[in-house]
């Protein structure tokens, strides 16, 4: 590490961001225009490169973490559009990630953020039966007439008083979950292929259990077996991109044991965050060398659906008549973690204009945040909504019939805002859509 | 020191949430894209209001502090870099589109809009807007102005300069000025508006700029061209120029660049190529087929290896990605990426090339280059790590040497990157004392009392800035390196 003259470094502990990684930017400043929270500031410091220079001015001890530093890492959407325009390749998710795992455990938050996000992330999270008992509260008051009464209880209520206006943006949490309903084996009727593990997800699991019942539908119709372990937990991303390091490593120790007791090709997820995380599984586990080489190989074979299907040569093998979409205008929506994380966008596109008969139309701006961001929309309503309108005018500009995106994140937040618009746009997972437009 | 009452009264100027003086905010605001060079302001401002910047200059002309002005901070000659005793004002905000007067082409914006934002702009309307720096999609139009910014189209569509009509600007002394105007023609006195023009905000702050546009070129054709030898190629730039094409691009990069790209993006370059062109011809579809046809012949004259034509908008993208991902491609070598900017005249340029490979050579470094072999502008970039101060030193001594050989090839220090902190010693070094004393003359007249960017250009009298530093084990290092020898 780099000092300035007798000064000590800001950051200690674990996961303290190397000398490579922050002096890779070369302040040419071509990240500005990508980064949503530097078009809703037009300030410096909310940019990636104002950013960087702050957590490198905090590693060579000339900053100390202050609340304007804290304000700005949690400001900060993880999207990683700056990633994508940088010419010098910086690992800017690295960086910020580990600058919030610094304020989290030096608790620099204050105590009620520290306590939340421990609860919520850390406990709830962390046991994925936890979360499973915890919707099944949340469904009963979402269904139930009390909530008519007294006007609550759509959204966690975590942090009460900021998401008080956020009511449809908690996710609808589902009848019956994917991890309790499908089999732990399910065998194709066709000559099986490929042997792929089914990530159900946290968020996946409990509020969209039918996008993952489309997604094993499709694997089957590709010839998979599909295997869904039992004891999976939640991939640890939610912690990680929160600063609960520990979490989040936790969780990502539990599933490298778990799945590596499966003979499997893949392990296939249907949400950015997800994919995104467990291909860094080796990375995380790089200088523990017992452990390094078991999460390499789970790494190793993460895909994201759309990946999966389209570098498989998936066919889509549809009835012209049955088509439910025929002569629908189309468009996509590129998750962040799909596209910035992950460099795919290609693929989704390629299986969607496979549909025979629809018309596929480009979204302006397609690889901007929604501003969803995990649990960003909660934490930081106002700023989320404000980068969510601009999503919207672009849907506007298009005027699809359907809107596709890869992320269950961004189906909750762009959802919120077609509803507020009232628009009448179907809004799609891919899983959906290409299960739907197969007929399977 | 700038006096605390100072700052209040700045404060009052712009208002609470308009002043920002946290170390956080000094920080940021104490670099632009200029490698190895920052400094902290002591403040930083966002004024709302002309009026506003005019009381500030008024109160630093009295109080006696500078105003740094800064767009984007993209700028590579360090011409936003904070100085002593500073104050940064930015005008990034200021970012309206104000008219588009398509009767007399003619553009009316607010300093902070983006160079990219208005092409796309004027481009739906079918009108056209030609300098495109690289750093189009973040740089400010103020910046551009400032800096008289360059880019690819600069052969045939020239730069910034050629497009500015008009702009509203605040002086050294407070006054606010409007110059020149929408007509054409206009001589009215000496022509300040010019003058302003690549004045690296040393002279005026714009408020407001007038842009010319052109009609939108009809069509235009890619080409991506292959040679074995740097000659070759240069040759069939001086061919295509003397049979009377103007090819609105005509780029090139050297075997140290392609291979780079190559590694980066897999483009399928052949990587034993000493250089290729990118060639770019735009208007009319008939002119641009015979024209294309015309450069073939060229090309292939001068045992071009291969010669692509995109057929489509998509092919052409692919083809221009070769130029476009140069710079990315460089960067990721090495940490710090200085890349720099000369001119020499047309024909010299593999005299010119020769020399920064020889130098590159005898200091031990790294150089790729590429540029717009059209007009004769160079980027010869190296490829180092700041935390080297050894390597950095020998890199400083191979841009002096490769600066004054291009001034003695006929060329500039600076063809679009402007002076600014880095290159004011090369500037002095390098240019006829009269011309100098000219500028400073100037200076001295307009702001007696610099507070508009001081010590960007050329240092103010006396040379040395600053104290130099008291303790001798904070330059130990640089010394031992061999610096200030
Ligand atoms: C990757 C990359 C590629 C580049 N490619 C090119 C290129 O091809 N051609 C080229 O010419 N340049 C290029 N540049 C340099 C740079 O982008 C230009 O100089 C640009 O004009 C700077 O604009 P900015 O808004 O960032 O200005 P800044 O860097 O903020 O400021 C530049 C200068 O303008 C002054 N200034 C800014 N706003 C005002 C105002 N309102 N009034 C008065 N003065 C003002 C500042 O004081 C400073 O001296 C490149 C830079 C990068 C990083
Ligand atoms: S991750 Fe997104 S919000 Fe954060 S700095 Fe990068 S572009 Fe901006
Ligand atoms: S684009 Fe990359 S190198 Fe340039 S300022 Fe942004 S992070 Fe730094």
């Amino acid at each position: 590490m780099m000092m300035a003259e007798g000064k000590k470094s800001g950051f200690r502990g674990i996961n303290i961001p190397s000398d490579e990684l922050l002096n890779n930017c070369i302040h040419c400043g071509l990240c500005l225009p990508t980064c949503p929270t530097y078009s809703l500031t037009g300030l410096e410091k909310s940019s990636p490169r104002g950013r960087i220079r702050i957590i490198k001015g905090v590693a060579e001890g000339t900053l100390s973490i202050s609340r304007e530093f804290v304000y700005e890492m949690n400001f900060c959407l993880d999207c990683q559009a700056c990633e994508t325009s940088c010419p010098a390749g910086i690992k800017y998710g690295s960086l910020v990630e580990a600058a919030r795992a610094q304020i989290y455990q030096e608790k620099y938050e204050g105590r009620l953020a520290h306590y939340s996000k421990k609860i919520l992330l850390g406990w709830l999270f962390e046991s994925h039966g936890r979360l499973k008992r915890a919707a099944r509260i949340l469904r009963l008051i979402q269904t139930s007439y009390i909530q008519s009464l007294i006007g609550i209880g759509k959204e966690f209520r975590v942090f009460p008083r900021k998401i008080s206006n956020s009511n449809s943006l908690a996710p609808k949490i589902s009848k019956s979950y994917s991890s309790d309903t499908l089999h732990e084996s399910i065998t194709p009727n066709i000559h099986s292929r490929y042997k792929v593990i089914l990530l159900t997800g946290c968020v996946m699991d409990v509020a969209f259990a039918d996008i993952n019942e489309d997604t094993v539908q499709l694997l089957l119709h590709h010839g998979c077996e599909v295997i869904v372990p039992r004891e999976q937990q939640c991939c640890g991303s939610l912690q990680a991109h929160n600063g609960d390091i520990a979490s989040a490593r936790r969780l990502a120790q539990h599933n490298t044991e778990l799945f590596s007791r499966y003979d499997f090709d893949y392990i296939v997820m249907n949400s950015a965050g997800c994919g995104a995380y467990m291909k860094e599984y080796g990375e995380i586990f790089r200088d523990d060398t017992r452990f390094a080489e078991k999460a390499n190989s789970i790494s190793k074979r993460v895909r994201d659906l759309t990946e999966f299907l389209n570098d498989t040569g998936f066919h889509p093998a549809l009835n012209r008549n049955e088509n439910p979409f025929f002569g629908k205008k189309v468009t996509y929506h590129d998750a962040c973690h799909l596209v910035h994380a992950q460099h795919i966008s290609e693929q989704p596109r390629k299986l969607i204009k496979s549909i025979a008969g629809i018309e596929y139309i480009e979204l302006r701006e397609s690889t901007w945040c929604c501003g969803s961001a995990g649990i960003y929309n909660i934490t930081h309503y106002n700023d989320s909504m404000q980068i969510l309108r601009r999503k919207i005018d672009n849907i506007k500009q298009a005027g699809p019939d359907i809107v596709i995106t890869g992320n269950p994140g961004c189906l909750i937040q762009i959802l919120h805002g077609l509803n507020q618009e009232k628009m009448h746009i179907e809004l799609l997972h891919t899983a959906t859509f290409l299960r739907r437009a197969c007929g399977v | 020191m700038i006096a605390s009452s100072t700052l209040s009264k700045l404060k009052s100027i712009v208002g609470q949430d308009n002043f920002f003086d946290s170390p956080e905010y000094k920080l940021v605001y104490s670099y632009d894209g200029t490698p190895l060079l920052s400094q902290l302001p002591v403040a930083i401002v966002r004024p709302q209001l002309k009026e506003q910047i005019s009381s500030i200059v008024q109160l630093a002309n009295n109080e006696r502090f500078a105003i740094v002005p800064r767009g984007s901070g993209s700028g590579l000659s360090g011409g936003s870099i904070p100085t002593e005793d500073s104050i940064v004002l930015l005008t990034n905000h200021w970012n309206k589109i104000l008219e588009v007067d398509q009767r007399n082409l003619a553009a009316w914006v607010e300093p902070g809009v983006i160079t990219a934002q208005l092409q796309a702009e004027v481009e739906s309307l079918g009108l056209f807007y030609p300098p495109d720096p690289g750093s189009a999609a973040i740089s400010t139009l103020g910046g551009n102005v400032a800096e008289n910014a360059g880019g690819l189209r600069g052969l045939k569509y020239g730069v910034t300069k050629n497009y500015i009509l008009g702009m509203e600007v605040v002086l050294p002394n407070g006054d606010v000025v409007l110059l020149g105007g929408k007509s054409v023609k206009d001589v009215a006195g000496y022509n300040l508006k010019d003058f302003l023009i690549g004045s690296e905000g040393t002279l005026g702050i714009y408020t407001k700029i007038l842009l010319k546009l052109i009609p939108k070129p009809e069509d235009s054709s890619t080409m991506l061209v292959f040679f074995d030898r740097l000659t070759d190629a240069a040759e069939s730039v001086s061919d295509i120029i003397a049979s009377r094409i103007t090819p609105a691009v005509l780029e090139f990069l050297d075997n140290t660049t392609i291979r780079c790209v190559e590694d980066y993006a897999h483009l399928k370059l052949p990587t034993a190529i000493e250089a290729l062109l990118l060639i770019e011809v735009d208007g009319h579809p008939l002119v641009i087929k015979e024209d294309v046809d015309k450069i073939a012949v060229l090309c292939k004259k001068h045992h071009a290896l291969e010669i692509k034509i995109a057929h489509d908008t998509e092919e052409a993208a692919k083809l221009r990605s070769a130029r476009k991902v140069a710079f990315s491609a460089l960067a990721r070598v090495r940490p710090t990426t200085i890349l720099e900017d000369v001119t020499v005249p047309r024909s010299e340029i593999v005299s010119m090339l020769d020399k920064i490979q020889f130098i590159a050579k005898k200091h031990s470094l790294q150089f790729g280059n590429f540029g717009h072999a059209g007009d004769g502008n160079l980027h010869p970039t190296c490829l180092t790590d700041e935390r080297d101060i050894s390597e950095i030193h020998q890199a400083e001594k191979a841009f002096d040497e490769i600066f004054t050989e291009a001034v003695l090839l006929g060329g500039a220090i600076t063809g679009e990157h402007g002076v600014g902190l880095a290159k004011r010693q090369f500037l002095e070094k390098l240019t006829p004392s009269p011309a100098i004393e000219m500028m400073r003359q100037i200076k001295k007249v307009l702001d007696p009392n610099a507070v508009l960017n001081p010590g960007k250009i050329f240092s103010l009298k006396p040379h040395c800035e600053g104290p130099m530093p008291k303790n001798p084990e904070q330059i130990k290092k640089y010394l031992d390196a061999g610096a200030f020898t």
